[in-house]
């Protein structure tokens, strides 16, 4: 279910490293819990973005949830298709659905977020609270 | 029609007073039925002469007919209107057991009285010698919602609840300030409504989320430690929305002024409260009114409101310019010289149409709407004696003039808040509040006000007896009700992706 | 009591089945201490013909049997009683907020109509549900440019309302927005000399009114230009809606705030009106206020619902586009009907009496020796006039022949109390107007 390459943080983002390109996207959890989504705000090419802080949005009809970044770094891409077609964050969250590309200020600050094995436990976990 | 209405198990025919049939007229939208030449209402002539408006104004000021806007008769504006109101409800119809927005009768004598000649057609800017009239109707309404709420100063300029917790925030602002003490943030029970913390960053505050509770309520230790020195007030709804009354209110209010602190209430839950006891005698400094709760003003809807402040003396200097005043000679004034105001919030004195309207209320009950707030309080404690037991009570606390129940038991069943409330519209009620307040995971906030007579609130608790049952032998029905409306469930995922927010031809 | 659907018998029952002995034991949960033990000192009960005289009475106390020219923000227009008759079926007056759309959908409908209506007056291409006055409405449409732009400060025209200046001034100071003021010329329009590159590229928006409270109509397009050149957007503020009939929209503003009282509604002292706020698609994320979306149920059927939102307090709190929640449904429903009666030709024509009935005023009163026309610009049905004395002396004489004359522009302009703002509107019939001038000339024949 969760990529075996990829990293997560306890928000419910990915990260997929490429050297020292990251790509970032939110989790097949975090789609199921916001819904249908309808709407996706992420910031320019060339801002930066810092671990912890929010950089943009996804909205379902009822609920906005912020994206957090889980490392330092200026973004290079933003995802075309999300503008005209949100929903593929619903169908496909962890591949044509990413959110942006960010060139990694640090590439270590990978290795501080859970591997796919603890980010399932973790989900795991929070499935029982409910 | 939607025509999947399925084996329904009503109550028995001889027990249904109430029959609500949807007129399926496939009715368009005005502009489908526009076409030129046709008009729905003319002016007198004119009996001066007609001047050219490309020369008055010049050909680049001027412009053409305006496009697609509707050419209709009269009658056809008149049915248009009559049939989509037929696809309303309305309190004229039946109850609302929405909570917190005590959706009780708007009385049609304020109808009646706001549209008088001498009323309806004063100019706010007109001599104050030629409003006396009006002034002492704002007058006399002031000093009416201060008697209720204990308070000693008021504006009645805001135009709804949310603007006047703006400017009560604004009051609060000023105040600190003017002591040398600016202060920085506002805290606010988890259980508030939106508007509190919309209304907090706009005066320019930072919000402080405060948890409530396992009771539902301030958890004073909490706020004993949360209450820091650059904490300005704290914000609150009592009754809470959860319907209970802060119990520990005076420790509240203690712990707050000894910090320096305010102590601001949302007065959405005063249908709880009037002529049973005062928020200015339980230690409110600021609070603000929805007079279309309370006040029966009508909800319209979405609107009008008005939104009056009621504040301490402490905070009266800062008050929104002008005050409305009485003179020793006994006329009335609009008074400006306020040179500590917060400003003004909006143009003019305030709804004035609103404001006259919840005089006419107030006049109509006197000191008898004590029992205004006895009957609210007693309908919706026979409403929850009635469903305990068939829906999970979340708080088991004293209920005031709503209760929160929650889908817990229904859950189970995969039917959820939301099911419940479309379902009850198949037996002719509007749904009640669904998931607020926040802290109630499938909330199901009931108020009836008032206003219910014996017969309807029986009915309600019928149907809702009614559909906990369908919920455990038919789901799907909850799950895919209202099946007797004009349209379904609406695609609301659709309209938020691609949003169509106007008519094209 | 009449609004009260119990007997006493019924409140006995219902408190046994509660299981209580008496009421007060539902209040048990209030301290002691704070139960009220003695009745409200409240005026009343009175009976519904109490009610009526009392109110009657006051309206006795106003201004029966005057003429007014005022204007200023708020006109005396025609109004059909339709929409009173419409507005007042309770599936209207007593209905709440459409959020369950499919016991709604009269609401809905007639707001989706009233939000295109608002697009075709203005130009522009989305409007929403309404806020709650023209000068609120210009004041989150000066937030609106904040947060499009990220900058922090806006210029507004010193030629706008008074009052809206005012309700911007309050709201801005909090929130560390500056509003920065620029004067009119001889035109009576804004002063553009003053819209410097340095300004321009530093603010949010620039701020206009037009017609502005001067009566004079801005140059919308030049002004667009000028913002747009400098990464500024416009804002315009429309308080006499009615003038929208015949004067070319400001479709090359970013954001329109309109008064939409003109459109049938009474002055009613201050309140109740409608405000509008009408932008371009690509903003419509930042727009305050509830929007009603066109869509479809499982069946395909056409439906109106609440769209768009997330940009609420009721879901965004304390990140929200505002804090608005309560607006004024009824009364955008009642200017919609209003326009569907008067339609295409009939705005027009409205438009074009008032222009004409302003003229003719304004020829009669030059007549008078003395009296100059204040600002050289175009007027709609506003026009100011200077007069050889105070206008405060002028309209204190005017009163005694049951006129009320100009509004007084030394109220807000301490630099032109001799100049005072003339309203003509079609109610005014020509008599009345013939009887103004008339008696504004033998006023200023008399020595002060």
């Amino acid at each position: 279910m969760y990529p075996a390459n990829y990293r997560y943080t306890k928000d419910h983002e990915w990260i997929q490293l490429d050297g020292s390109i990251g790509t970032i996207g939110i989790t097949d959890y975090a789609q199921q819990e916001l819904g249908d989504v309808v709407f996706v705000e992420v910031p320019k090419p060339g801002a930066t973005v810092k671990p912890g802080q929010s950089f943009g949005t996804v909205e379902s009809v009822k609920a906005v949830s912020e994206i957090f970044s889980p490392v330092s770094g200026e973004v290079t891409e933003t995802n075309p298709l999300l503008a005209d077609a949100p929903e593929t964050i619903n169908k496909d969250p962890h591949k044509s659905a990413w959110l942006i590309k960010v060139k990694l200020a640090d590439p270590k600050e990978v290795s501080a977020l859970m591997d796919a094995t603890a980010y399932e436990a973790y989900v795991a976990e929070k499935a029982k609270e409910h | 029609m939607n025509t999947k209405v399925t084996d329904v198990e009503a109550p028995a025919p001889s027990q249904v007073r109430k029959v609500r049939q949807h007129v399926n007229q496939n009715e368009g939208l005005i502009f489908e039925h526009s076409l030129p030449g046709k008009r729905g209402m003319e002016l007198p002539p004119l009996d001066v002469p007609a001047v050219d408006p490309v020369k008055e104004l010049g050909a680049a000021f001027t412009r053409g007919s305006v496009e697609g806007f509707p050419e209709v008769s009269e009658i056809e504006v008149i049915r248009h209107f009559t049939r989509l109101s037929t696809w309303n409800y309305a309190i004229d119809l039946g109850m609302y057991p929405l909570g917190s927005c005590t959706m009780k009768y708007n009385p049609r004598v304020n109808e009646y009285v706001a549209r008088l000649d001498g009323l309806a057609t004063e100019h706010p800017e007109q001599p104050v010698e030629l409003s006396q009239g009006c002034l002492r109707i704002l007058y006399d309404l002031k000093q009416c919602l201060l008697e209720i709420t204990g308070m000693d100063a008021a504006t009645l300029q805001p135009a709804a609840g949310a603007q006047g917790e703006l400017a009560g925030l604004l009051m609060i602002r000023a105040y600190h300030e003017s002591r040398g003490d600016a202060r920085r943030t506002v805290l606010i029970p988890d259980s508030a409504h939106g508007t509190n913390p919309a209304s907090v960053v706009i005066a320019g505050y930072e919000v402080k989320n405060i948890k409530s509770n396992d009771r539902g309520q301030i958890d004073t230790d909490h706020l004993r430690e949360f209450c820091t020195p650059d904490v300005a007030a704290l914000m609150l709804t009592n009754p809470s929305t959860l319907g209970v009354f802060e119990e520990r209110i005076a420790e509240i209010s203690d712990i707050l002024h000894e910090r320096g602190a305010l102590l601001y209430m949302d007065g959405a839950n005063m249908n709880a409260l009037a002529g049973v006891t005062r928020p200015g005698d339980f230690g409110v400094d600021v609070m603000h009114l929805n007079l279309h709760k309370t006040f029966s003003t009508p909800h319209g809807g979405g609107g009008p409101g008005a939104g009056p402040v009621m504040v301490k003396k402490i905070l009266e200097p800062f008050l929104p310019a002008p005050v409305v005043m009485r003179k020793d000679n006994g006329t009335y004034a609009l008074d400006h010289n306020r040179p500590q105001s917060v400003g003004r919030v909006r143009a003019f004195v305030g709804n004035f149409g609103v404001l006259l309207r919840a005089l006419a209320y107030t006049l109509a009950y006197g000191p008898g709407i004590r029992q205004v707030t006895e009957d609210a309080v007693l309908n919706a404690n026979y409403i929850r004696k009635n469903l305990e037991g068939l829906f999970d009570l979340p708080y088991d606390l004293p209920s005031m003039h709503e209760v929160v129940f929650s889908d817990a038991k229904q859950k189970a069943h995969g039917v959820n808040t939301m099911d419940i409330a479309k379902r009850l519209i198949d037996y002719g009620f509007h749904p009640y509040t669904t998931a607020f307040p926040l802290i109630v995971p499938g909330a199901m906030m009931i108020e009836p006000t008032e206003s219910e007579s014996r017969e309807e609130l029986d009915m309600f608790i019928d149907a809702m007896k009614s559909i906990a049952a369908e919920a455990e032998s038919n789901p799907e029905l909850v799950k895919t009700a209202p099946h007797s409306t004009r349209v379904g469930r609406l695609d609301e995922v659709a309209a938020a992706r691609k949003p169509i927010l106007r008519w094209k031809p | 009591m009449r609004y009260l659907p119990k007997s006493p018998s019924e409140r006995t029952e219902m408190l046994a089945d509660i299981g209580v002995k008496s009421i007060d034991e539902l209040f048990v949960s209030i301290p002691e201490k704070f139960r009220l033990t003695k009745p409200l000192n409240l005026p009343g009960p009175l009976s519904e013909s109490e009610i009526i005289r009392y109110f009657q009475d006051r309206a006795a106390e106003n201004t029966r049997g005057y003429t007014s020219f005022l204007g200023a923000g708020v006109y005396q227009h025609l109004r059909s009683v339709v929409p009173d008759a419409l507005i007042q079926r309770g599936e209207f007056l007593t209905s709440y907020t459409p959020y369950q759309a499919e016991y709604a959908q009269g609401t809905l409908t007639a707001i989706f109509e009233f939000q295109t209506l608002m697009c075709q007056l203005t130009g522009q291409e989305v409007a929403n549900a309404s806020m709650y006055d023209g000068s609120t409405a210009l004041t989150e449409a000066i937030l609106m440019t904040e947060r499009v732009t990220g900058r922090h400060s806006v210029l507004i025209a010193r030629s706008v309302h008074p009052e809206y200046r005012q309700v911007a001034h309050t709201y801005a100071k909090n929130l560390g927005l500056e509003v920065e003021e620029i004067g009119f010329t001889e035109s009576g329009q804004l002063d553009r000399s003053k819209l410097t590159k340095e300004k321009l590229s530093k603010v949010a928006a620039v701020v206009v009114q037009s017609p502005n409270f001067f009566g004079v109509l801005e140059d919308i397009p030049a002004l667009a230009e000028s913002a747009h050149a400098h990464g500024a957007l416009l804002v315009t503020a429309t308080t006499e809606a009615v003038s929208l009939g015949i004067v070319k929209p400001p479709a090359e503003a970013d954001i329109v705030a309109m008064e939409g009282q003109a459109f049938g509604i009474p002055p009613s002292y201050g309140g109740p009106y409608v405000g509008v706020i009408a932008t371009r698609d690509k903003f419509v994320r930042q727009m305050p206020g509830r929007l009603a979306g066109q869509t479809t149920d499982s069946e395909g059927r056409r439906g109106f619902v609440l769209t768009l939102a997330t940009r609420e307090q009721h879901i965004r709190r304390e990140k929200a586009t505002s804090n608005i929640c309560t607006n004024e449904a009824l009364y955008a429903l009642a200017a919609t009907i209003h326009l569907c009666l008067i339609g295409k030709e009939g705005i027009r024509e409205q438009a074009h009496q008032n222009l004409s009935k302003a003229r003719f005023a304004q020829a009669e009163l030059l007549k008078i020796p003395g009296v100059k026309l204040a600002f050289s610009g175009a007027t709609f049905n506003e026009f100011t006039l200077e007069f050889p004395r105070s206008v405060k002396l002028l309209n204190a004489a005017l009163l005694k022949e049951k006129i009320i004359g100009p509004y007084t522009l030394g109220v807000h302009y301490p630099e032109l109390t001799k100049r005072g703002v003339v309203c003509v509107t079609e109610t005014i019939p020509r008599a009345e107007i013939e009887r103004f001038a008339a008696t504004v000339r033998t006023t200023l024949e008399q020595p002060i």
